[in-house]
This record gives C-alpha cells, structure tokens and sequence, in this order.
C-alpha cells in the first residue's frame, strides 16, 4: 500500500486511510476492532459484504470488503449478514421436482426481472438468470450459474420482490448434487472393498513395518498419476 | 494496478522458456525433474524451512508438555494468563446440553449433525458466523481413494511419508479408510463434485500424492462442503442450537474432573454465559493468525489457536507443536492479496514455480514442506523477483495450464482464483502469478486417538485443532478430509459419552485457576491474555488511542 492518505467515508464519519487500503484494511488503519463484518479475508466466505456510493454517482454499489480497494470519497457500510428466510427440510424426503421451490420459496414467483441483483453481486453471477432458471425448474442450469455463491445476502437485500436467491441456489444445488448428478460406479466398488475388510490386512502388514522398512516401501513406491 | 512496468522484463524470460516447459510436461516432469530423495528432502528442510531455524522453537515453562520445545508463538500464548475474572461466578448456568459443540466450521458442523442423529441434544458455538472457518477457504480438493489404480493403503503410505513418518499410524487409518465413505456421505447430503461426463470424479494428484485421488468442486471445495454442513445444521433446530458470535474462552469441568461445559465471551457487550454439557467437543480450528516468524497467512480471521489454548489448560496433551505448515504458493503481490491462498491445484494442473530467469528449479509437486523450502532457497540465491515493498517471490506459471489443457479450463477449474487476481488487475490465464511460502496450517496439535479421545475426559477434539493425523507435515486434501472424518467421529462418541455420564457436583475452573499458579511459581511474566480470540490488525497510533476501560474485550483477568 503506498503512503499516499485519502478521504472516505465510514458509517457517514470522514477519516483518511492510505490509497490502495481495501475497506477492512481501511477499517483496521483506522482503529477498529473487527467483531462483526469480517471473515476469511480472502473473498470465499461472505461475512464482510459492504454496501457503498462513489462520489458524484448515484448508484448504491456492492462489494466485499477484503476484496475492494477504498476511493477518494467513498462513503461505507458494511452488512455483516442479512437476515433471510431459511426453509427447514429433510433432503432424504424431497425429490427433484420444481414444486419444491413453491413449497419453500414461494416468493420466487414474485421475481420482477429487474436484475437488481444480478448488478450488485459482488462475485459478477448471473443471479437473475439462476432465478428464472429456478422458475422453470432447470436444477442443473441453477447449480451450474449460482456455483460460486458465497452468500453473502446483498442479492437479497437488494431485491424489490424479496426472493432469498442464496437461499434458493443452496436448495438447488443440493438437489441437483443429490438426485440429478450422475455417480460413480467406481465409489461403489471402492466402498464395498472398504466394507468387506479387503484393506485390514494391507493395514495390519504397513503397521508392523519397522521404521526403515516403512520409510523404504515409501520412497519406492510407485508414482502413477494414470486412472485406471 | 497490475504488476509495475519493471517485472515485464522477468515475466519476458518467463515466457521465453514457456514453450520448452511445456513440452516437459507432456513428456512428462518426472522424466526432467526427480522427485527429491530423502537426503535431499532433510538437507533443503533443514537450510529454508522456518520450523528449523536456531530460534523457532523454545520449550514450554507449564503444563502437561512442560520442557517440550514448542514453537516460540505458541508457547507465548500458551504462557498467557485466562481472560476469566477473577470473581467469575459459574452459576446460575445458562445452557443445559448433552453436547457441547466449540467451533462452527467443518468439524464443528459434522460433529453437531453426529451428535444429533446419535439422539443428543446439541448446542453449537462459534466465534463468528456458522461456516466462518477456514474449511470454507479451501480450494484444491479433498483426498479419497476412489479410482481403480488406487487404494486406501497407498493413500496411507503417501500422508505417512509426507508426515516425515511422525503421524499416529491408527490415525492416518482412520483418515484414510473412511474417505471414501465421507465422499458418498458428502454426495448424498448434496455437495456436487466435479465429475468426467460419465460420472466418475474428475480427479488431480496433490503434493506428495503418488495417485490421482484429488476430488473438487471447482476452486470452491471448501465452500461447496461448508455451505452444504452449515445448511444441514440449520435444518435440525430441534436437536441444534447454534450461538453465533459467542466464543468460549474456557472449559468448565465437575467436581470428579470431568470436562462439563464451557464458558462463552460476548464480546460486543462483555457478557458471560456458561454452557454444562455432558461431553464437549472442541473444534476450534487452527493458528495461521497468530502470524509465527511474522509469515502472512492463508487462513480465516478466527483461526487464532483457541482450542489448544483451552484443552491444554485442562489438561490436555498436545502433539507436535512445534511444527507449522507453510504452504508453497501464497500470493506475496499485488499487497491487497498478500498471503492469501493460491491453490496447490493450480500446479497439479500444469502450473510450474519457475525463478526470475524463467528457469524451472524444482519439481512442482513435492510435499509442502519441501516445495516452500526450495522457493525459500530459490529466492536466497537471489533468483527471486522483488516485489516493489522489496520482499522476493517466485513465479508460478499459471498460463501453462490453458496451453496443456485447453482454452477455458482456467475459467472452469479456477473461477476464485481468476476472479480474485482479476480484481487487481492481473489475468492469470496470461500472466503468471506471484508467490513465496505463506502460514498455512497447524500440522501438529491436541494429541487424540481414533475416537477423538483428549486425555482428558469427557473432552474430544476434532479437526485442524487436533494433533497426530498428518504427523509433521499435511498433504494437500488431507485437510478437508480430516475435518470430515474426525468432527463425525467426534460427534459419535461425544453422543455415546453423553449417555453414560452424570456430571457430579459442582462445576468448576479450578484446572485454570490451577494454571495460572503455576505460571506465577514459574515467575512467567503476565502479558496479554489467552485465548486472543481475534487478532490485532490495528496500526500503533490507533492502539495507542485506545482506553481499555471502554472496550469489553479486554476483560478484567483471573
């Protein structure tokens, strides 16, 4: 970060925080002790999204905090999580069928097509089209499109028909990861090995290695990067 | 933003030696590049790595470990004085639980869902959010033997060796013969895991693996299995009670000695409230933030060593800790990134670390500790490129994994990370990224057996928090699957516990009023308190502004 300060704005509050700062480290610059608002810092966690309006423009914009750098004027503030409806179910009972998201989400129905959120995802996702996707009951095309959710609820908040889209995409992707995804026979086969004790005499053997012998059969062994 | 003008001229012989490389690697590496022998694994660990330097480590003056050389940070927190006041009245209690669940990232979440489907009533607790963890963080992969020229005994031998041969070999049994039943278990819950069309897994090797056993979900493994657990908690609030934003500072036991619950911190208004549980479970996660040899560090704001802190006032013992993983590829440019985690995926895909001469100098997948020795080493010769706040890093040639795998597949296979370096101005698909060794994770920790057993009883522990599983040095995947594995164990047993215990008498802290006496006859200098429960990031001037009479985070101390 260079040494050059510039102004912004916190909870309405004027400080100077060094240019090129992302808004935690701004915050931290500052003096703020953060309890709230803050996670992984690394952008795949959603606990710092901040809302902000840059100087002379009327948008209300959205970002993560850890992964958005300050600018002259800013004005700041950050949304630790945005209280949402969750629906409460046992995947074992449901199936893949659209009338799920009528049963859980009913407000999705109420979407306007506005792209709100879709503008205000810090993570740039398609989330209207993951929307529709999900009024039309396409699970694979909702999963492919909100797979990099790290929801963080500004959709939510943001949105004039009050649909929960984090919400939602999660309730996909289960679904489509449980019913619809195609599954490996190899798992099965590996697993029935595991449960009819192939391996416990392998473990037994390696166990009763002495340390050379151990250290020997590992840096002998044979790298094998094939599949099959 | 971007790089500055001068790194063109190095990222010129990057490119200028790109071609060759890539013919290597479709001749294959091992053909130019040996994997190193055990000789020169010891020889470069012992110059670069920072766990074996003179003053990394110096022994622990109490506790169960007492005259243990430890390493020097964790021994500095571990010598700490409780944040408990000194007047601390345990009751009236607050909870009444069968299950005491410390920490809301993956262990924390499996062993909560065990716990309940074994009929306990649970209460989890975590610091911040449900799934702020560093489970949530991972991209590469989990590792599972689930290919037919694979087999859980080579994924054995594979973790053991790259252990240095120190993990508790019924441990690394465990981990890796339940792996393929966390990946159903995982499936069936509705995480989704890259497959080929035909529905078999997509999977990488790792550092230190000799198979392909790597499975992902995109660069976002962590979070597809976090946000999936946390969901699945959140569906039982009947068996479930999740307290967010409430850490606990200290274990509480009963009069014969059994660990009873916990005491919980809020730390916005200063509030205490004690949780008695029949069996408590802590799965606090790791340490990467207490920052050891100053090292950035990869890892969650949270992960600020709490639970050793906790269990090893109780009584617990703890395993290899003196012994910190640095993971090769951290970002160390541009300054908003610095530390964070760039996947060691992006070299099992074809990426290569080469020097500033655009030379490649080492085999991209050894284990952790030896690729971060060997860059550490690279930029000691001064084969480094200088980074303009005068640090040096190595390049990792991300390019070459569009050129040997196709167009797009960066976009497919690395949507953070593309994203992330985009933010500031850098294309990984065309422009190599910048790295050096960055804190990553806390190989050793709470000593446990197969059943997540401390010594102490009635307290199990689970996750990155434990100690023994990956001996001195993790594998790539072994972490997740750690998580996995042993928080459902944990939750298991600390159900069964929970059935058979009747707490007696009264609760009690005397272990850390025990603790404290004996830090005091050893003439430890008070400073501080632990567990930090977060770390300081605030500048000197800011620090010095600040009145400690007005902040309930700093308590008043036993």
């Amino acid at each position: 970060m260079s040494g050059e300060l510039i102004p912004i704005y916190i909870y309405s509050r004027r400080y100077f925080v060094p240019e090129g700062s992302t808004i935690i480290s701004a915050l931290e610059y500052i003096g703020f002790k953060l309890k709230k608002g803050v996670g992984c810092k690394e952008g795949f966690c959603g606990a710092c999204a901040s809302l902000y309006r840059l100087k002379d423009d009327y948008k209300l914009k959205g970002g993560l905090g850890c992964q958005t750098v300050v600018q002259p004027e800013m004005q700041i503030v950050q949304i630790p999580f945005v209280p949402a409806p969750k629906a409460i179910y046992n995947i074992e009972e449901l199936e893949a069928d659209p009338e799920i998201f009528v049963r859980f989400y009913p407000e999705l129905y109420r979407c306007l097509s506005c792209n709100t959120c879709t503008k205000i995802c810090p993570q740039e996702l398609q989330v209207m089209d993951f929307v529709q996707a999900a009024i039309k009951g396409d699970f694979e095309q909702v999963a492919n499109l909100s797979f990099d959710c790290i929801m963080c609820g500004l959709c939510s908040a943001r949105c004039p028909a009050e649909i929960t889209q984090f919400n939602l995409a999660l309730l996909a992707r289960r679904i489509y990861g449980k019913y619809l995804a195609k599954k490996s026979a190899h798992l099965e086969q590996r697993l029935k090995e595991v449960e009819s004790g192939k391996f416990e005499e392998g473990y037994r053997e390696l166990a009763s290695l002495s340390p050379e012998e151990l250290k020997n059969k590992y840096f002998q062994r044979e790298i094998n990067f094939q599949i099959t | 933003m971007g790089y500055p003008d001068y790194m063109y001229e190095s990222i010129k012989l990057v490119e200028a030696t790109r071609p060759k490389r890539v013919e290597m690697a479709k001749e294959g590496l091992q053909k130019f590049l040996k994997p190193l022998s055990a000789e020169e694994r010891e020889k470069v660990l012992q110059e670069n790595h920072p766990d074996y330097q003179p003053d990394a480590c110096k022994p622990i003056r109490v506790g169960p470990n007492k005259g243990e050389y430890m390493t020097a940070e964790v021994v500095n927190i571990l010598e700490r004085p409780s944040p408990l006041p000194g007047d601390f009245a345990i009751e009236p209690v607050d909870y009444r639980t069968d299950v005491l669940v410390i920490g809301g990232g993956g262990a924390g979440c499996q062993a909560a869902l065990w716990a309940a489907k074994n009929g306990a009533q649970v209460i989890l607790c975590t610091k911040l959010r449900l799934g702020d963890a560093n489970s949530m963080m991972s991209q590469g992969g989990m590792q599972a033997s689930v290919n037919p020229g694979d087999s859980p005994l080579i994924h054995y031998l594979d973790a053991i060796g790259g252990g240095h041969f120190d993990n508790k070999p019924e441990l690394v049994k465990v981990l890796t013969s339940e792996a393929p039943f966390i990946v159903k278990f995982l499936e069936e819950l509705g995480v989704i895991w890259d497959r080929l069309p035909d529905g078999h897994y997509q999977t990488q090797s790792g550092g230190g693996a000799s198979r392909r056993r790597m499975l992902s979900a995109r660069d976002y493994t962590g979070a597809e299995i976090m946000r999936v657990l946390r969901d699945e908690v959140r569906n039982h609030p009947d068996k479930i009670l999740v307290l967010e934003y409430l850490p606990a500072i200290e274990l509480v036991k009963d009069e014969e000695g059994k660990v009873a619950g916990a005491v919980l911190f809020d730390m916005d208004t200063g509030q205490h409230f004690v949780v008695q549980a029949k069996a408590v479970v802590i799965a606090t996660g790791g340490f990467g933030r207490i920052h050891i040899g100053g090292f950035p560090t990869t890892n969650h704001y949270g992960a600020t060593m709490d639970g050793v802190v906790m269990a090893y006032r109780a009584g617990a013992r703890l395993l290899h800790m003196d012994s910190v993983q640095f993971h090769p590829t951290g970002a160390i440019y541009p300054p908003q990134i610095h530390g964070f985690l760039i996947t060691e995926k992006i070299r099992t895909m074809g990426g290569q670390p080469v020097n500033a001469r655009g030379e490649l100098f080492v085999y991209p997948l050894e284990p952790r500790d030896v690729e971060a020795s060997k860059y550490i080493q690279e930029c000691k010769k001064g084969l480094g490129v200088r980074t303009p706040d005068g640090q040096y890093g190595i390049w990792l040639d991300s390019p070459l994994i569009e050129i040997l795998q196709g167009p797009g597949t960066i976009e497919r296979a690395f949507p953070a990370m593309l994203r992330q370096c985009k933010r500031f101005g850098i294309d990984i698909r065309t422009l190599p990224m910048l790295v050096y060794p960055t804190l990553h994770y806390q190989n050793g920790g709470v000593e446990i057996d197969e059943l997540c057993h401390t010594r102490v009883p009635n307290l199990l522990v689970a996750g990155e928090v434990s100690g023994g599983v990956h001996g001195r040095n993790r594998l790539m995947g072994n972490s997740v699957l750690d998580y996995n594995v042993f928080g459902r164990r944990a939750g298991i047993e600390a159900a069964r516990i929970a059935k058979e215990t009747e707490i007696k008498g009264r609760l009690n802290v005397a272990h850390v009023r025990e603790y404290q006496e004996e830090l005091k006859r050893k003439g430890v200098e008070p400073k501080g308190y632990a567990p930090i429960l977060l770390p300081e990031y605030r500048n000197l001037e800011a620090l010095k502004r600040h009145r400690e009479e007005f902040d309930p985070f700093a308590p008043a101390g036993l």
